[in-house]
C-alpha cells in the first residue's frame, strides 16, 4: 500500500496560493480558494478519534458555513480514528453529536453548498459516517485506509480464524477493511490522481456532482454490492405498484 | 405466524419484528415490500456458513395509523442482532426513497439493531450512510419520521447516529441508543472503562430513562405495543422541520449540554443537575411518576433534533 499522505501535502496541493487552514487537537477547520471561491474546510487529523466535543465543534462551522448563505463547496479531510469509545461520550449522547454533525453536512447539502469528502488517511465506523460518508460525492487518495472494524476484531466478533479471514478478505470485498473495498461498496467514488494537482481534480468533481445518491448504483456496478440497488429498487417499485389502500 | 389481537397485553420487548408491525398498525392494514416470499436473502453469510432469513432481518410495507397512511419498517433483533446487512439496509432505504413520491403521513422505524453486521460491514456501513441521506430528504419533504425504540437488540453503532436523524424518538426502558455499545467499548478500553456486565450501569448510561431525561428521545412508552402506538400518533402531530433553525436550536442543545454535565462521571449526577430530586429513585420510577419527574425538566422536551 503507497505511504499515507500528510494533512500538509493534500492542502498544499489543493491550495497552491496558500489557504487558511489550521489543526488543533486533531480538528482541521479553515477555508481557502479554489477557482473563484472559497471552500469551506472542516477535518480531523492524525487518526484522531471523534468525541462529543470534536463532533459539535465541526457542525459549528459547517454551520457557519450554511448561515453565510453563498453556496460555497465545503470540503471535509479525514484521517480519523473512530468515534471516541468512552462511557463519558456515550453518557453526553455521542450518536447525537455524530448524527448532528452529518446532519448539518446534509443540510449544507441540500442549501445549495456542495460537499465533497476526501479520505486520505485512516477512517471507521460512527466517525467515517458522520463526516466523509455524508458528503455528496467522496473521493481518496492512494494510502488512505477505511474501514468498519479491523480484521482482528471481525475475528473476535464472528468466531472465525484471523487466518481464514485473511484469506476470504482476498476475495470478498463486503467485508474487508481498506480503501479497494469501499470504491467496491461505492461509498467512495473515486480515487484521484495523487501525481496531478488535487485542485483541478477537485474543481471538475465539484462542477459534475452526481444528483442523488449513486452509491448503490456504483455498488452494483463494481460488484462490491451486487444486490443493493435492485433490492431498493424493487421496493420502490411495489410501493408505487397498485393496491395502495 | 402467530396472530395478535391484544396490543396492550404484547410486550414491545419480547414481540417479533412481524408481531410488531401487525399489533401497532390498523388491523388488516399491513402491506410488505419485498416480503419474505420473495426469499431477498443476504448474498454473503453463506461465505461465513451463517443461516439465512427469507426478510433479512427486516420487514418494511405500508399500512395505516389511526387510518392515516404511514411507511413503516421493523428491524427484527433476532435475526443477527438486527443487524444492517446488504439486503437489510436496501429494503429501508427503498421504503425511505418511495416515501418522497407516496408522502405517507409518517414514515415510522422500529429500531432493534446492534449496527453494522460485520460479515457484510463495508454493504452495512454504505446503507447506514444512504439511510441517514434518505431520511434527512424525507424530513425536507415535510414527512416525519418517527423512531421507536424498545428492542432487545436496542439501536446500537450506526443504528444509533440513524435515530438520532429522526425527527421524533420514542423509547421504552429496556431500549438503549448508544454508538459504542458496551461490549465494543470494554474491548477496546478495558472493564474499567466500561464494565458491560453491569446491568444497571449499562441502563444509566444509555437506557431509555437517561435518553428522555437529557432530551436524546421525545417520549417514555410502557413496554406495550398500545403504548407505542399513542406514542407514535402524539410525536407525529409534532414533528419539527429539517432546517438551519432546527439544527441551529441542536447544536445549542448539545453544546449546552455538554459544557452543564461534561464533568458528570454517572448519569445519577446529570439527573441531580437537571432538578430531578431523588436520582438514586429514577430507575425504579413507575411510568407515571417518571412521567411528572420528565414534565418538571424542560430539557427533556425540544423541537432540536
Amino acid at each position: 500500500m503507497p505511504d499515507k499522505q500528510t494533512l500538509q501535502a493534500i492542502l498544499a496541493s489543493l491550495f497552491p496560493d496558500g489557504h487558511a487552514v489550521s489543526v488543533a487537537d486533531g480538528l482541521v477547520t479553515g477555508h481557502g480558494p479554489l477557482g473563484e471561491t472559497r471552500a469551506t474546510v472542516i477535518g480531523i487529523d492524525d487518526d484522531t478519534p471523534l468525541g462529543v466535543e470534536g463532533a459539535l465543534a465541526l457542525a459549528g462551522h459547517v454551520l457557519d458555513a450554511i448561515r453565510t448563505g453563498d453556496g460555497t463547496p465545503i470540503l471535509v479531510l479525514v484521517d480519523s480514528d473512530s468515534q471516541r469509545m468512552s462511557r463519558r461520550d456515550e453518557l453526553l449522547g455521542l450518536h447525537e453529536c455524530l448524527a448532528h454533525l452529518a446532519k448539518t453536512l446534509l443540510l449544507a447539502d441540500r442549501s445549495g453548498h456542495p460537499t465533497l469528502g476526501l479520505i486520505y488517511g485512516h477512517s471507521a465506523a460512527g466517525a467515517f459516517i458522520a463526516t466523509a460518508l455524508a458528503t455528496r460525492v467522496l473521493v481518496a487518495v492512494p494510502g488512505a485506509n477505511p474501514s468498519v472494524m479491523d480484521l482482528p476484531s471481525v475475528a473476535r466478533v464472528t468466531k472465525l480464524p484471523l487466518e481464514t479471514l485473511q484469506e476470504m478478505a482476498r476475495t470478498t470485498p463486503v467485508f474487508a477493511p481498506g480503501l479497494d473495498n469501499m470504491v467496491a461498496t461505492g461509498a467512495v467514488h473515486a480515487v484521484l490522481d495523487p501525481d496531478m494537482p488535487l485542485a483541478g481534480q477537485v474543481r471538475d468533481l465539484l462542477a459534475r456532482l452526481p444528483k442523488g445518491d449513486e452509491r448503490d448504483r456504483l455498488g452494483r456496478e463494481r460488484g462490491g454490492r451486487p444486490v443493493a440497488d435492485g433490492i431498493a429498487g424493487r421496493v420502490v417499485e411495489q410501493a408505487r405498484g397498485a393496491g395502495a389502500r | 405466524m402467530t396472530t395478535v389481537s391484544e396490543p396492550d397485553a404484547l410486550s414491545w420487548y419480547e414481540a417479533t419484528a412481524r408481531q410488531r408491525v401487525a399489533a401497532f398498525l390498523d388491523a388488516g392494514s399491513f402491506e410488505e415490500f419485498v416480503g419474505p416470499s420473495e426469499r431477498a436473502m443476504s448474498p454473503h453469510l453463506t461465505l461465513f456458513d451463517l443461516p439465512r432469513a427469507f426478510d433479512d432481518g427486516i420487514v418494511v410495507g405500508r399500512g395505516r395509523l389511526d387510518g392515516r397512511p404511514v411507511s413503516i419498517a421493523a428491524q427484527e433483533g433476532r435475526f443477527m442482532g438486527g443487524a444492517f446487512g446488504e439486503v437489510h439496509g436496501a429494503k429501508l432505504v427503498g421504503l425511505l426513497r418511495a416515501a418522497l413520491d407516496a408522502k405517507p403521513a409518517a414514515v415510522l422505524i422500529l429500531f432493534d439493531t446492534g449496527g453494522v453486521r460485520l460479515q457484510e460491514a463495508n454493504a452495512g456501513e454504505t446503507a447506514i450512510a444512504e439511510t441517514m441521506r434518505a431520511i434527512v430528504d424525507v424530513r425536507g419533504a415535510g414527512v416525519p419520521v418517527i423512531g421507536l425504540i424498545g428492542g432487545r437488540a436496542g439501536a446500537f453503532g450506526g443504528g444509533g447516529l440513524i435515530a438520532a436523524t429522526c425527527s421524533r424518538l420514542a423509547v421504552s426502558e429496556g431500549g438503549r441508543i448508544s454508538v459504542s455499545g458496551p461490549e465494543v467499548i470494554e474491548t477496546n478500553k478495558g472493564a474499567e472503562e466500561f464494565d458491560s456486565r453491569d446491568r444497571a450501569l449499562v441502563w444509566r448510561t444509555m437506557g431509555g430513562k437517561h435518553r428522555r431525561l437529557i432530551g436524546g428521545a421525545d417520549a417514555y412508552a410502557e413496554d406495550t405495543v398500545s403504548a407505542f402506538r399513542r406514542a407514535a400518533l402524539a410525536l407525529i402531530d409534532a414533528a419539527p422541520p429539517f432546517d438551519l433553525a432546527t439544527l441551529e436550536a441542536e447544536q445549542e442543545r448539545l453544546e449546552r449540554r455538554v459544557a452543564r454535565f461534561g464533568d458528570c462521571r454517572d448519569a445519577t449526577e446529570i439527573w441531580a443537575r437537571l432538578g430531578v430530586n431523588d436520582p438514586d429513585a429514577v430507575p425504579a420510577m413507575t411510568t407515571d411518576t417518571f412521567d411528572e419527574t420528565v414534565a418538571r425538566i424542560p430539557e427533556a422536551s425540544h423541537d432540536a433534533r
